[in-house]
């Protein structure tokens, strides 16, 4: 009985499989093909071309558009304000989630209604976000200058001042991402076994050293993960910092994708240029990724 | 040595309550700032020290705020979009995500790695081809810039495919003997049993697309197809420091969002912890 039936149901699904895999795939490779795999193969094109977006058409020009962004100030500025941006969310960002997750794992009266909570920021839009927080660092009449003035810290101008802009962004950044990596950092904390606890406890360790011998160890593929996956997001900042600061004042916060945007869609046109930009970070980001499936790898196999 | 111990976790507990619970208020205080700003006076916006409380509750805010641009229009846009995006990434990705689960062909593993590839490839990266691309269809300036390419995803066929695999083939096979079609198996075998992954990725997709805004901003120009994003941008734009009309816009943006997570909340956390397994 079993057979016959496992006869007939081979024989149907053994039937034009590859055929019906292509039907199936279809859409998907179409949308695919156009939307992704052409363009990345045609934004390395275009990053040896001079392309302007007004004739709609390019020369080429071999290495020039790269060794022009290699040359130019603004470049080096813009990757030096990504960097710090990155430097400055992650770390903070991580920290913050760690933390929160923790507390969370321990016993904790209304602990969803909390979860709930820290995790609100990551879904609400970029754009409203950052309008909020453009009303929270005004300088007159700001919350931001209100709390810090409780502390005694005279008012920033936050948005309008060079040297408090990252900050700005950084402070932003940090609040609408850390939900994100706490559920991350919750799901890695789960899967650690409590009997690990259970016989450090027996053997006299206080919480200090559980979470410093137990928990931080265990949980450093998941760390590993978010570290790269934060790294990865914050290389690509957008909606915040043109909605809070628009790359302002003085450039003190334009980054990678502002830049990118500004070349080829604010004023220039310059197709060919911000394409070399644009692979210059997918250079970076696919660094990062191979980083991570390598670690990932060998803490598999290893 | 008991008796202490228990003073030791009361102290601790208490403790981490207090850290929790500051925490999660320092955190959603931005929110509760911009609801109370929305519906505040603007004598009562730019005083020094903040005032809490609106003297007067005034909600004819959000009035002027709709009359000042079409944050209607823009709705509607917002909501065409992401469930026109949604409800296609749930047919492209769950016919995809079948043939990868299910059926054997030549290369499937091949192209299978591919497609996870394609996850790595940020869309900031393809940018300006993707918007030649759009420009020699025509489609700039129109909602079709916002949908057609949203309309398959790796993320999504990853994720459906996952949940497809854990599927026992026993239920399918009873199926195809009574005669069924891959399809009608797909439609109703598969499909009925998935719904959980279906709903993680329909609010995720959703969320994601209404959320956009670079996409917006690069492709759409006319008032009248402006997204919520995009629109309340521009709005900021225009009314720099009117904080009463901005944070009612903002209000209205982030609403929506703010309940279908409280509501679907259990989704949300499903949808990013499988995203932290991909590998």
């Amino acid at each position: 009985m079993l057979f016959t039936k496992n006869k007939k149901y081979n024989s149907i699904i053994g039937k034009g499989e590859a055929l019906s895999a292509i039907g199936f795939l279809s859409p998907t490779l179409i949308i695919f093909g156009t939307f992704i795999l052409f363009p990345v193969i045609f934004s390395f094109y275009l990053s040896f071309q001079k392309w302007n977006s007004f004739s709609w058409s390019g020369s080429f020009i071999g290495l020039e558009n790269y060794i022009r962004m290699f040359q130019s100030e603004e470049f080096w500025l813009v990757l030096k304000n990504t960097a710090i941006y990155t430097i400055g969310t992650v770390p903070l960002n991580m920290i913050i989630s760690l933390l929160v997750a923790y507390g969370l794992n321990k016993k904790l009266a209304g602990k969803k209604f909390l979860r709930t909570l820290f995790f609100a920021p990551v879904v609400v839009s970029p754009v409203a976000a950052a309008l909020i927080w453009r009303w929270l660092y005004d300088p007159n009449f700001g919350l931001v200058n209100y709390t810090l003035g409780i502390f005694g810290v005279s008012p920033i101008n936050w948005l309008n001042d060079p040297n408090a802009a990252m900050f700005a962004l950084i402070g932003m950044g940090v609040w609408k991402t850390f939900g994100y990596n706490m559920v991350l950092f919750a799901a890695g904390l789960n899967a650690i076994p409590d009997s690990y606890y259970e016989a450090a406890t027996l053997d006299g360790a206080g919480a200090w050293s559980k979470f410093w011998h137990i928990t931080i160890p265990l949980l450093s593929p998941t760390t590993f993960f978010i570290l790269v996956m934060s790294m990865i997001g914050s290389f690509q900042v957008f909606d915040i910092v043109y909605i809070l600061t628009s790359g302002g004042p003085l450039g003190s916060t334009k980054v990678l994708v502002f830049y990118v945007y500004e070349y080829a869609f604010k004023f220039n046109g310059e197709m060919g240029y911000a394409s070399a930009i644009s692979y210059f970070l997918f250079a970076i980001l696919f660094i990062l990724t191979m980083a991570q499936i390598k670690f990932l790898k060998t803490k598999v196999l290893g | 040595m008991i008796k202490k111990n228990k003073i030791y976790e009361g102290i601790s507990s208490i403790l981490i309550h207090v850290v929790m619970y500051a925490l999660a208020i320092a955190t959603i205080m931005p929110f509760v700032w911009m609801l109370l700003t929305s519906v505040k006076d603007m004598s009562d916006i730019f005083v020094y020290p903040p005032k809490w409380l609106p003297t007067n509750f005034r909600f004819r805010n959000y009035v002027d705020a709709f009359e000042a641009a079409p944050f209607g229009r823009f709705y509607l846009n917002s909501f065409l979009v992401s469930a026109t995006v949604t409800i296609g990434q749930l047919i492209t990705c769950s016919m995809a995500a079948y043939a990868f689960a299910r059926l054997k062909f030549r290369g499937r593993d091949l192209l299978f790695y591919i497609f996870l590839g394609t996850m790595m490839i940020p869309a900031n990266v393809t940018m300006i081809p993707t918007y030649m691309v759009l420009s020699w269809l025509g489609w700039i300036d129109s909602l079709n810039s916002l949908i057609v390419p949203g309309l398959a995803s790796a993320f999504g066929t990853f994720l459906l495919r996952q949940f497809f695999m854990t599927i026992p083939r026993e239920l399918e096979e009873a199926a195809f003997i009574d005669g069924a079609s891959r399809i009608q198996v797909l439609v109703k075998v598969i499909i009925p049993l998935a719904k959980p992954a279906l709903a993680t990725l329909a609010i995720f997709t959703f969320m994601g697309v209404f959320n956009d805004f670079i996409w917006a901003l690069i492709c759409i120009n006319s008032e009248e197809l402006k997204t919520v994003q995009l629109g309340l941008a521009t709005f900021r734009d225009k009314y720099l420091t009117q904080w009463d009309l901005l944070m009612a816009g903002s209000v209205t943006a982030t609403l929506p969002i703010l309940i279908v997570f409280f509501i679907a909340q259990k989704y949300f956390i499903q949808g990013i912890t499988l995203s932290g397994m991909k590998e």
